[in-house]
């Protein structure tokens, strides 16, 4: 593993334009993945590629965010920002993953959702509200992997679960450094002052107790050779997915609890 | 404890009457001034009313301290973790310096008090946000008190009333305080596993962070009238789809007509309306 990026070189690299999306990996890490459409309520989000693969010869259920490899694909996919049904249709894959007893993998990476009249009128807040408390209980593991942006509750709709892993330059905030440049200092053009101060490296987060593991990239970055990226994501969920499926339930979901649960920096 | 909480800053702030070309000024603390219809009225009276303009209905924030006493039964509330106080979990600079200027100036611990209490002699545990303590962002003491409060309520089998307000997740804490849209998130899930009843009462404003969590996971969605709610910002919006938004959007009646609302409760008939619905839940009253 080469050392840790500062903050600004890690989304320098996410921004890379041959930076792999879940598209590139999914073929790369599962076997015989066939998508399923829809949130059977409203439409169906191509923010939000889900379906059903095999990975160590055992069915999953696979989520990611989608960006596009292109403006073309960016347009269609919204640039990985969901709208409420990109979350519902989640939480639907979730839900059948929990009724067949297999496991979720969710792959992380979007600027947010969406911020628009649509997914306001629509209800998005509650559709980000509703998948946090129903991934808490889903009786199936969850394994969430941040791939690139990690951006705010739009992530963390994904990222509830047993454990949390990043690559290796991959970053996840409560806001973007822009946003927060933008609102605490009147002053969007210090983003890359902001990305270096506000903690959102994997390293940041697995001392912030956050993440669980770092997942490495080849040097220079995940796209110098997205095949071994690929490789080193499906040995870590290989180590990582047993032990999961191996607890009892019920032990389970007191341990995923119990990792939020004792996030938080106060005094009495 | 409440007589802390009634802690009121005097701001003799003058300001400038509706009807007034000739520049009257009035010390804010003897007119309220609506800044919704422009009519002034005697603050005392205002304040009788539960400070909903007698004109044209705006409901003015309240601080925690106000709305306990509007809600609660008289002398019923004891409060539960007020001692709990912010740190500075990724060293954000001049946080604590922040924090501390609040408390000076808001006579409150943090942006939300939370205790048991009794309303209309129904026992309850009740969280009130407060907008006054940096737009009640949502940070690690915020998650803790609302995840103890619903624990405390599972532990005793009492249902949670939440009055929430917030600008979202407090920035200031970077990532630990998103994390407490998951906490608080997994504390309603297993207080609602238990069987028990949580209301939440979205009040001016509730957005973001805290939209996106519990304060949407209530087995019942209260709002005050003409509330903002919403995940995005408006500007945010705006600044997206590069067009102005109508005045209406992301209000209670808003979310109402789009379904996400249980119902629009003036405050005047809001204990009322809370009365009934935890009478209606006891256990005692199911038929089955
Ligand atoms: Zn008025």
């Amino acid at each position: 593993m080469s050392k840790q990026a500062t903050a600004w070189e890690c989304i320098e690299l996410i921004r890379h334009k041959d930076r792999p999306t879940a598209a590139d990996y999914i073929p790369m890490i599962f076997e015989d993945f066939i998508e399923l459409h829809g949130d059977r309520c409203y439409g169906d989000d191509a923010a939000i590629l889900g379906g059903i693969a095999k990975f160590d010869r055992k069915p999953v259920t696979v989520i990611a965010q989608l960006k596009g490899r292109n403006l073309e694909e960016n347009k269609k996919s919204n640039f990985a920002m969901p709208h409420p049904e990109g979350y519902r249709k989640a939480l639907r894959l979730m839900k059948q993953a929990e009724k067949f007893g297999r496991p979720v993998i969710c792959l992380v990476d979007t600027p947010g959702a969406f911020c628009g009249i649509g997914a306001e009128e629509r209800g998005q807040h509650e559709a980000v509200a509703k998948n946090l408390m129903e991934m808490m209980r889903l009786r199936v593991p969850v394994v969430s992997v941040v791939m690139g942006e990690g951006g705010s509750g739009g992530a963390l709709a994904l990222a509830v679960c047993d454990h949390l892993a990043m690559m290796q330059n991959a970053v996840y905030s409560v806001i973007s450094p822009r946003g927060f440049a933008s609102i605490l200092w009147k002053d969007a053009s210090r983003e890359k002052e902001a990305a270096n101060l506000i903690r959102i490296t994997a390293k940041d987060l697995v001392e912030l107790g956050v993440c669980d593991g770092v997942i490495a990239e080849p040097s220079g970055g995940a796209h110098k050779n997205p095949a071994l990226t690929a490789e080193a994501i499906g040995t870590y969920l290989h180590h990582v997915l047993p032990k999961l499926i191996e607890k009892p339930i019920d032990n389970l979901l007191q341990t995923r609890y119990i990792k939020f649960r004792k996030i938080g920096v106060f005094q009495e | 404890m409440l007589e802390d909480l009634f802690h009121k800053v005097k701001s003799r702030v003058m300001v400038t009457t509706p009807d007034a070309d000739a520049h009257i000024s009035i010390p804010r603390d003897i007119m309220f001034k609506c800044p919704r219809c422009q009519k002034a009225e005697f603050m005392d009276q205002f304040e009788q009313v539960g400070k909903v303009c007698p004109h044209c209905g705006y409901h003015a924030r309240l601080r925690a301290g106000e709305r306990l006493e509007i809600t609660v039964d008289e002398d019923s509330f004891i409060e539960l973790d007020g001692d709990l106080k912010s740190l500075n979990p990724i060293r954000f600079p001049g946080y604590e310096e922040k924090i501390a200027k609040l408390q000076k100036d808001t006579g409150l611990t943090e942006a939300i008090v939370t205790g048991t209490c009794r309303i209309e002699g129904e026992a309850c545990v009740i969280g009130v946000m407060d907008s006054h303590f940096m737009m009640a962002s949502m940070g690690s003491v915020v998650g803790e008190k609302i995840t103890r409060a619903f624990e405390y309520a599972q532990e005793h089998r009492l249902p949670v009333i939440l009055f929430t307000a917030s600008g979202g997740a407090r920035m200031q804490e970077g990532i630990v305080s998103l994390m407490q849209m998951a906490k608080t998130s997994g504390a309603v899930a297993n207080h609602s596993d238990a069987g028990l009843l949580y209301i939440s009462v979205l009040t001016d404003p509730t957005t973001g962070g805290v939209a996106a969590s519990f304060a949407s996971l209530g087995d019942i969605v209260l709002a005050e009238p003409k509330v903002l709610i919403g995940f995005a910002g408006r500007r945010v919006i705006e600044d997206t789809i590069r067009q102005r938004l109508p005045d209406d959007f992301q209000s209670a009646e808003f979310f109402l007509e789009h379904g996400f609302v249980d119902r629009i409760v003036e405050r005047s008939r809001m204990r009322d309306t809370l009365g009934k619905l935890l009478r209606m839940h006891r256990r005692e009253e199911g038929m089955l």
